[in-house]
């Protein structure tokens, strides 16, 4: 193969599969995307597989819109010849406690404007009707969203991954970038498990080790990997009114849980997790996730768990993604700290991403991103995150 | 007739499914469980796991012993949520 391109990206997860679509479809050639597992084997594939609209900051809640219309036409829009599995049963959130109640008040606001159908659900008369089974014990007010649910992260990576290889795009797979390699202030390519790579451009998509190799060229990225467990369940008929159950989120109670579209359960609950690059599972989490969520929707006990797994977040301070031009290395983009909700995000951060790239408008200003605004205070606040 | 051998019986995935995906160009295990199913059902691909190594085995002219094992997850086997939240209350109440 080829040892020399234009553009190199590391990691195949949904944010770097999703940028190498992006920028061959502006007609960027010449590009290698560089994998250390299969696709889609790190946070993207460990994910929760949820898409939801109902953000409380404006910038979140815009980029999982925008995704949100790209999903609903993702096999068309990649030319996949699989489902991607876009089911929208939408999310319940529950609030449960008056000042998370009231956060939910101006969440709404903030989505309203922004046209996503989200609205209060009736806890006596209503919730039933979208989620039958529920335990409202404790729970102060609700608001749901259609338009929200799932997809499976794993087609959604690989329509991307096809619809570039068939742009051109070559995807290199068990193959670890071990270092870059910058000279005299200019990256200059990548050194990997199969040799040396040069590019004059390189996209840093590597989630919870971006960081790690960030610092090579003397980049700092506030950026902390932190594990996450999830677990699926046997596939059971639709529980939800009209098919498969909505997702059910609480962030004082610190859990989601919906049945995907296959009639499985996955759920998760936020632990109080360590910084750490540990992301094995464990069975105190099978036992408290069980007990948090059977709380809620007692219905579920009957069910059987027949795999868990875990993942890391690429947490950062503000829990949005940091997108930062390297001062140290011209030519290096560095891409991560998605915080937890980067599967659903990717494919409009992909469309800005390239859209700097080549020089093309974009209603959202990238430079919003730069891991600068820690330092001049102009973070990026995200109040509804589990 | 050979095509349509069950290789998954928990997701019925056939061989014939799994030549097919082969020839699109997933190559391990980890990757054809994931564009398939296959082994992601309740017996968690105790049977299927063996047959597609099999099947690349032959493909790709190696040996089975150097066929790429996905993670053997846990549990070992399905277990009810009901037992494992009254697991937890039974240790939060200082029990064994």
């Amino acid at each position: 193969m080829k040892k020399a391109y234009d553009t190199i990206i590391v990691g195949g997860g949904i944010v770097g599969c999703s940028i190498a679509f992006e920028l061959a479809k502006r007609g960027v050639k010449d590009i290698l995307l560089i994998e250390r597992g299969y696709l889609a084997s790190g946070a993207t594939g460990r994910c929760g597989a949820g898409i939801r609209q109902q953000w409380g900051s404006k910038l979140n809640a815009t980029l999982a819109v925008e995704s949100t219309h790209i999903f609903e036409n993702l096999e068309s829009y990649t030319g996949y010849n699989y489902s991607c599995g876009l089911n929208q049963a939408g999310y319940l959130l529950i609030a449960c406690t008056p000042k998370e109640w009231d956060q939910f008040q101006i969440n709404l606001d903030v989505q309203h404007e922004l046209g996503v159908e989200s609205h209060v659900v009736d806890l006596e008369k209503d919730v039933y009707n979208y989620v039958p089974f529920i335990n409202t014990d404790g729970i102060y007010g609700a608001t749901f969203c259609q338009k929200d649910g799932h997809a499976d992260p794993f087609h959604c990576t690989f329509a991307y991954a096809q619809g570039a290889k068939r742009m051109g795009v070559e995807i290199l797979t068990y193959t670890t970038v071990e270092s870059l390699i910058a000279e005299q202030g200019k990256i200059k390519g990548v050194h990997t498990s199969k040799g040396d790579f040069e590019a004059s451009r390189v996209i840093n998509c590597a989630n919870g080790w971006a960081p790690g190799l960030a610092a090579q060229v003397g980049d700092e990225i506030p950026v902390f990997p932190e594990r996450h467990q999830a677990l699926v369940t046997e596939p059971v008929a639709p529980m939800g009114p009209n098919g498969p159950m909505p997702m059910v989120m609480s962030f004082h109670r610190r859990f989601y849980v919906q049945q995907s579209p296959h009639g499985s359960f996955i759920m998760g609950i936020a632990e109080d997790e360590p910084i750490s690059f540990n992301y094995r599972s464990s069975w105190q989490f099978l036992e408290e996730c069980c007990s948090i969520i059977t709380n809620t929707l007692p219905a579920l006990r009957g069910l059987r768990v027949v795999r868990q797994w875990a993942g890391l977040y690429d947490m950062s301070p503000d829990h949005c993604p940091i997108i930062d031009f390297s001062k140290n290395a011209e030519g290096l983009l560095n891409i991560c700290g998605f915080s937890g909700h980067g599967f659903m995000i990717a494919p409009r951060v992909a469309i800005l991403v390239a859209n700097a790239l080549c020089q093309q408008e974009d209603a959202i200003d990238i430079h919003m991103f730069s891991a600068d605004r820690y330092r001049t205070g102009d973070i990026l606040i995200e109040p509804s995150v589990v | 007739m050979a095509d349509q051998i069950l290789i998954c019986r928990c997701e019925d995935i056939t061989r014939e499914k799994l030549m097919e995906v082969i020839a699109e160009g997933y190559e391990t295990i980890d990757e054809i469980k994931r564009v398939t199913r296959a082994g992601m059902g309740p017996c968690q691909g105790r049977t299927c796991r063996q047959l597609i190594a099999q099947e690349l085995s032959k493909i790709y002219g190696v040996p089975m012993e150097e066929v790429l094992m996905p993670t053997f997850r846990p549990p070992v086997k399905p277990i009810s949520m009901g037992a494992l939240a009254d697991a937890y209350q039974a240790h939060a109440e200082g029990g064994e």
